[in-house]
């Protein structure tokens, strides 16, 4: 049996180190996206710790439709990508400020 | 200490290293490669915590087509990796102490009950039952929503270049006569 709080605090480690990679790769736009699939990935490993917990299995669930979204949202992310780097050849954070934002 | 409990262990550390690599790595390929690393070593934990199905989606769904869709993109761009490295020292800082952060707002975790795993039980079923039964409408939305992103793909990344020779299908079926034939009225010639 593997202890709850271990679960727990290897999602945390995860989930951190993922938000610390959106902090170090704030210039490549596929790293941030990475990066957020290390983050869906850290938020599910609770879903399934607890639903191993608790011996419910509507955890999986939630995962599972976590990952759909998460399929969806990279396909969909990578394809806006290729646009935009044939658009502007780059794919710097930085040169994408048409909007002046 | 159980056999399951050193395996994870063994394997959280080797995901926490992977990790580490998909954010420090130089080459985004590199990258990609440390990320399905990531993906292999979660799902040995997933199948630890007794979630078999998850585990082999998160294999066929994540390291068959996600990453081979990111790993196409990254080597399909020409990227100067160079110019995006800048300033990853100077944000190295910040990103640790946003790191420090998120982590210290953790706090305790509940008192560890006993999991039951009965003979013949099977994890792919009993979710099945769940997503068929209690679950339906969700899942047909999940459909619906993966067939909106197939059709957004194709139609950002669909690219119509100038001189490319290709049948117009719908151009050919909604031609009519008086597109293609002309009727010139002009007067009779006569030989002097």
């Amino acid at each position: 049996m593997i202890p709850l709080h271990s679960v727990l605090l290897l999602a945390g480690v995860l989930f951190a180190l993922s938000v610390a990679g959106i902090f170090l790769n704030r210039k490549n736009v596929i790293l941030l996206l990475m990066c957020i699939e290390l983050m869906l990935l850290a938020v599910n490993f609770n879903f399934v710790a607890f639903a191993h917990q608790l011996g419910d299995l509507h955890g999986q669930v939630f995962v599972f439709f976590i990952m759909t979204v998460a399929a969806a949202e990279s396909a969909i992310g990578l394809a806006i990508l290729v646009v935009l780097f044939r658009e502007r050849r780059t794919i710097d954070v930085e040169d994408l400020d048409t909007m002046k934002g | 200490m159980s056999i399951v409990e050193i395996l994870f262990y063994v394997f959280a550390v080797f995901l926490v290293t992977a990790a580490v690599g998909v954010i420090t790595a130089r080459n985004p390929v590199h990258c990609a490669l440390f990320l399905v690393l990531a993906f292999f070593h979660s799902a040995v934990i997933w199948l630890l915590m007794e979630a078999e199905f998850l585990a082999i989606v998160l294999m066929l769904v994540y390291v068959g087509a996600v990453m081979v869709l990111f790993l196409f993109v990254v080597m399909m761009l020409d990227v100067n990796i160079a110019a995006l490295r800048e300033g990853f020292t100077r944000y190295a800082p910040l990103g640790i102490l946003v790191a420090a952060l998120v982590k210290s707002l953790g706090g305790a975790s509940p008192e560890a009950t006993v999991s039951v795993a009965v003979e013949g039980y099977s994890n792919t079923r009993a979710l099945g039952e769940l997503l068929y039964t209690k679950y339906l409408y969700p899942f047909e939305l999940a459909a619906v929503l993966l067939l909106v992103a197939i059709v957004a793909a194709i139609a950002l990344t669909m690219r119509h270049r100038a001189g490319l020779k290709a049948q117009d299908i719908a151009g050919q079926v909604s031609v009519r006569a008086k597109d293609r034939v002309r009727i010139v009225k002009m007067p009779a010639e006569t030989e002097r």
